[in-house]
């Protein structure tokens, strides 16, 4: 009985953990590339942190199963090929499903690639842990990515843009601020989230 | 004593590690290739959808169109079906078969990477009727506008380009201005935030009206003859 309780709050931790306590954007801070470059708009920032979440529960599972196989000393050159596999795998699906999502997320999907928080999980994690343990490891972090994306990309479509989902929120008259939007925009957001996130599990503590 | 045993230890890490490289190497490009053939009708089939679509949205009011390839002479001849040729262009007709434009292929260099744009050329009215990008991938929220801003676009829905007495080059080139500038019809008015990707708008439908603009006009006849004993 214990034993069982024990292995579900494991999962449920291995799951949850991504979420808040180690968030990959704003805990961990890891793979900001996509981060600042890819949160412009809401949309964009959750498409890009779907196809991340996907890539990263395939290779996490594949990782995982081939982790007695796969010896120590060439192991990040494996990791990589594997990611890279997944990735070119998702641009062509995303491909076949519309061209027009392939157009606003083209240049970034390769990106995924290089994406470190990926990387990080199959070291960390899959390369030590169980399939089923790896699994939700990635699904949580994917969700934890996902959400730390959009929190930025959602300030920063809101300010920069005046919309909110291609929404528009704001009377005609407000004056986007193109700063936002910009590159610099995406500096000032994360740093503006991870005082937030710093202030709020400070008082916790 | 111990030397040999340590190289013939090594030995067997290496092959350990070569055959781990070798055989996840192949799996993966096993994966890749499976995808890529899985899913290669199928974008075939959707990009060709898409130009379909984007003829007829650059023509406004067309509903055929027919692929219309140029020879080395300078030549144009109608060739229905498929080709991988560079060199063509799409008329578009109406039901009643009046010719409305020619929609033609451009492209060039962006903020990014190629901008690959399709727009609809007027013959009779020397116009530029209509613009949409087929490819292109500048910077998300910026530079991406010229495929999605409305007043963007609203630059090529009647914009002049008028072929000079000569009928070999035009009579203004179209350039870019600052957002709130434009004056004249061949002006692009560009967006803020994305000047560089205005600019290569504007400078790919210079190059490429000024090349097929006087092409089109010395084989004028074509466009509409091939239709007639279509």
């Amino acid at each position: 009985m214990s034993e069982n309780a024990d292995r579900t709050t494991m999962s449920t931790n291995d799951f949850i953990k991504g979420l808040w306590k180690e968030n990959p954007v704003f805990v961990q801070v890891l793979g900001m590339c996509p981060v600042l470059a890819v949160s412009n708009t809401a949309e964009n920032a959750l498409a890009m942190g779907l196809a991340t979440t996907f890539v990263l529960l395939m290779s996490n599972v594949l990782v995982s199963s081939l982790r007695r196989f796969i010896p120590k000393q060439v192991r990040i050159a494996t990791y990589i090929l594997i990611i890279a596999t997944f990735v070119t795998m998702v641009d062509y699906a995303i491909q076949a499903i519309s061209v027009e999502l392939h157009k606003s997320l083209g240049a970034f999907i390769s990106l995924i690639v290089v994406n470190c928080l990926i990387l990080s999980r199959a070291e960390a994690f899959a390369s030590k842990n169980t399939i089923s343990r790896s699994a939700l490891d990635a699904l949580g972090m994917g969700v934890g990515f996902v959400f730390g994306l959009v929190c930025l990309g959602g300030v920063r479509e809101i300010l920069g843009n005046g919309t909110i989902f291609n929404i528009s929120i704001f009377p005609d008259s407000f004056q986007e601020w193109i700063i936002m939007i910009l590159p610099a925009g995406g500096f000032f957001t994360l740093a503006i989230w991870l005082l937030v996130f710093k202030t709020s599990n400070l008082r916790k503590a | 004593m111990n030397a040999p045993q340590t190289i013939s230890q090594e030995n067997t890490g290496s092959m350990k590690m070569l055959q781990a490289m070798v055989g996840i190497g192949l799996i993966c490009a096993l994966l890749i290739v499976l995808t890529y053939e899985g899913t290669l009708p199928r974008v075939r089939y959707l990009k060709e959808e898409a130009l379909q679509k984007a003829i007829f949205q650059v023509l406004p009011g067309s509903n055929e169109s027919v692929t219309f390839l140029i020879d080395e002479a300078g030549e144009i001849i109608a060739q229905p079906g498929k080709n991988e040729s560079v060199n063509k262009v799409y008329a578009g007709y109406t039901a009643e078969g009046r010719l409305v434009g020619v929609a033609i292929e451009a492209s060039g260099k962006g903020y990014a990477d190629v901008i690959k744009v399709l727009y609809g050329y007027d013959p009779a009215a020397e116009k530029v009727i209509g613009f949409h990008v087929l490819e292109s991938k500048e910077t998300p929220g910026l530079g991406d506008k010229i495929e999605k801003d409305k007043s963007f676009q609203e630059n090529f829905k009647k914009m002049d380009v008028k072929l000079g007495a000569s009928g070999l080059s035009k009579e203004h080139p179209i350039i870019a201005v600052k957002s709130g500038l434009k004056q004249n019809s061949w002006e692009v008015d560009g967006i803020t935030g994305a000047t560089i990707s205005s600019r290569a708008v504007a400078s790919i439908l210079e190059q490429s009206t000024s090349e097929w603009l006087p092409l089109i006009r010395k084989n004028m006849d074509e466009f509409k003859i091939k239709q007639l004993d279509e």
